[in-house]
């Protein structure tokens, strides 16, 4: 692999690299001592970075087409069922050893761990509801969302401004929360609807800027930029807590959601309801050939992707204590897009995986922040080129037949 | 003479200045086959589209008769899920599979519009909508056996040989319990042997008494099968009749070879 034209195409691409990041690298002007400095030490890093980089990146490409020429065992592996991972949950035995020990790991976590990593894991589970939620839309019905956080922002300011202006808990919030976030799904959705692919994600993501900026603007109604502060924590029969117990019972309150969605969103998927927005994601002119009601079925999805964003938005609100309109920025929804993307549309457990990577990794590289939103578009990168179909690409369920009621393996 | 099931009368469509059916009447009867024919661009796939709701056709009615209801039903303005609901369901030319699903889960979508589970349905499972499940799975698992192809029941769609997605289409359609099938092109780009046994398949479905519209280039396919030959050309109908005499129709004849010269 190391011939000449190899090597010389390396050596183009690092050249090309030294060009792109030579204003940022080399060049730093010291606005004080009015002086330049010019760090050709770092020019010299990048070369061989991206010269080394490159050939990885050759070998690992290479490695791909090979597998997908002698695709013939590939396909079998993908008939059966793909990753271990899949394979192992289809084993009930495995299953319920898996998922017992996963919950028993949930479980004694706040215990073993520092408040700050149960603040971490909680928001971590904030984001693995949120790209559930996002998935229904994206994944299964085929909706490109860029305005998700809007619906979790609606959910959180309901909560907020319900207590500020009415004195309502939690537990009444969170059920308004949800529900008005669907209205703003279906309000949404009516007029949005018609619309297909690309022209959908504008004005997904117009409506998500406009709700940030009714929010920072209407001053007398949400309190402006400066948001809303003192939002007391959820509550639980009135018993005064102190804030660790506070924060280890939002961790509880916060995995049993967890668990409510995704054996929720799971039901959803294996239903009638769910064959249909797949159908619509596949072929919208096939789909209402069959008889599906497209409109409906679309709004659906779409209310229903929204109530669990609201759902996240008042325990956002309650966890945090404290709500701005520089929360729910169009970064936001851009990272819940890339959990439902990277993990694999449509696939549960990928999405999963997808919110611990992209919530937990930067948590714990803090160290190399500055770098945070570079590695995020190299990741994605890769991961369209090595992997368009997610960590975890979705399997189709398959069902057997026997002449009694037990008809399906679920 | 059965019952007409299908009347179309003084159908019209404008496109822009183009007028791509020029009052076309047309009528199927109660578990006949009948074709429709004619030369490409003659307006076959734009009549189909307009039955079925894709299209709003300009002028013209559609009416559709429910032998359960006893009443004749207008489509027109229908949506497409509307008019399937009535009982039309068909393929298409260039096949539309929902191709990432299983061969299974594509002809459970054709039982979407006969069945109701909603939310609340899929998300307690209750014992109604699991009955309605399984009863879909069984449906679909007896359409696929029928139509040869539960051996490849969980492949995914895409998979499948040509000859094979074209036959799930018209399982797909047939799973929608429609009064009036329609088929667009069933055998387009199929070979000999493959055509031989759609012949024998469509043949089969229509002994069950279905009734069936289908669009063809094949006249082998379409003089054995059809009872009765609607001939298109240019948007009009210039011939109808029995596959005898759309074959000695000097009309038609001129419309696929041209006149002939003296010289």
């Amino acid at each position: 692999m190391f011939t000449l034209q190899e090597i010389k195409r390396s050596l183009l691409v690092s050249i090309w690299f030294v060009f792109l990041t030579f204003p940022l690298m080399v060049i730093r002007v010291d606005s004080i001592e009015k002086t330049v400095q010019w760090r050709w030490m770092n020019m010299v890093y990048v070369a061989i970075g991206s010269f080394l980089l490159s050939f990885v990146f050759r070998y690992m490409l290479q490695r791909k087409e090979m597998k997908s020429d002698d695709n013939g065992d590939d396909d079998k592996k993908d008939k059966t069922g793909r990753s271990f991972i899949h394979q192992g949950l289809a084993d009930p035995r495995y299953r319920n050893i898996i998922l017992g020990s996963l919950l028993a790991v949930a479980l004694i976590f706040p215990h073993v761990f520092s408040t700050y990593q149960t603040s971490i894991m909680t928001t971590a589970l904030m984001y693995v509801v949120l790209g559930l939620g996002l998935n229904i839309v994206v994944g299964l019905a085929g909706l490109l969302d860029l305005g998700y956080v809007a619906f979790y922002a609606v959910g959180a300011y309901t909560y907020a401004l319900l207590y500020h202006f009415f004195g309502l808990g939690f537990w009444v919030a969170l059920p308004i929360g949800g529900l008005l976030a669907a209205a703003f799904g279906i309000l949404l959705g009516i007029p949005v609807l018609r619309l297909r692919g690309d022209y959908l994600a504008i004005v997904t993501l117009g409506f998500g800027e406009i709700i940030r900026l009714v929010m920072e603007n209407w001053g007398e109604f949400s309190q402006g930029p400066s948001g809303v502060s003192n939002i007391p924590r959820p509550s639980f029969l009135g018993i005064d807590m102190s804030l660790d117990t506070a924060l280890i019972y939002t961790y509880y309150l916060m995995l049993l959601f967890v668990i409510f969605t995704i054996f929720f969103v799971n039901r959803l998927q294996d239903s009638r309801l769910g064959r249909a927005w797949i159908a619509l994601r596949e072929d919208e002119i096939a789909c209402q050939a069959m008889g599906i009601d497209k409109m409906k079925t679309k709004l659906v999805a779409f209310s229903l992707g929204a109530f669990w964003a609201g759902i996240v938005g008042v325990i956002f609100a309650a966890k945090t204590t404290f709500i701005s309109p520089r929360s729910f920025t169009f970064i936001e929804s851009a990272i819940i897009l890339s959990i439902v993307v990277l993990g694999g549309m449509g696939s549960i457990i990928g999405v999963i995986i997808g919110a611990f990577i992209l919530i937990l990794l930067p948590e714990y590289l803090r160290a190399l922040s500055e770098y945070r939103m570079l590695a995020f578009g190299a990741i994605l990168v890769c991961m369209m080129v090595f992997r368009p179909q997610g960590i975890i690409g979705s399997i189709r369920r398959t069902y057997t037949y026997k002449k009694q009621t037990d008809g399906e393996v679920s | 003479m059965h019952q007409p099931i299908l009347q179309v009368a003084g159908l019209t469509m404008d496109f822009g200045g183009i007028r791509a059916l020029n009052n076309l009447d047309l009528d199927v009867s109660e578990g006949e086959i009948v074709a429709l024919i004619g030369p490409n661009g003659a307006g076959k796939t734009t009549f189909f589209n307009c039955v079925t709701g894709i299209y709003k056709p300009t002028k013209g009615s559609i009416d559709l008769f429910h032998k359960k209801k006893n009443r004749q039903i207008s489509l027109l303005g229908m949506k497409p899920n509307q008019v399937t609901e009535q009982g039309l369901a068909r393929t298409f030319q260039n096949i539309r599979l929902f191709s990432q699903m299983t061969v299974l889960e594509n002809v459970m979508i054709g039982r979407h519009c006969r069945t109701k589970a909603f939310i609340l349905g899929a998300l307690l499972r209750d014992k109604k909508t699991m009955q309605e499940e399984d009863e879909i799975i069984q449906t679909s698992h007896e359409i696929l056996t029928k139509i040869g192809l539960q051996r490849y029941e969980n492949e995914i769609a895409k998979n499948l040989p040509y000859g094979a997605q074209r036959r799930l289409e018209i399982a797909r359609a047939l799973a929608t319990e429609p009064v009036l099938l329609l088929l667009d092109e069933p055998a387009a780009g199929m070979n000999p042997q493959e055509t031989i046994e759609l012949v024998n398949l469509i043949q089969e479905i229509a002994s069950e008494g279905q009734s069936i519209l289908l669009i063809e280039h094949d006249m082998k396919l379409v003089m054995s099968l059809s009872e009765r030959i609607f001939v298109m050309d240019y948007g009009k109908k210039i011939a109808q009749g029995t596959p005898e005499e759309i074959r000695n129709n000097p009309a038609v004849i001129k419309a696929y070879l041209g006149e002939e010269v003296d010289a």
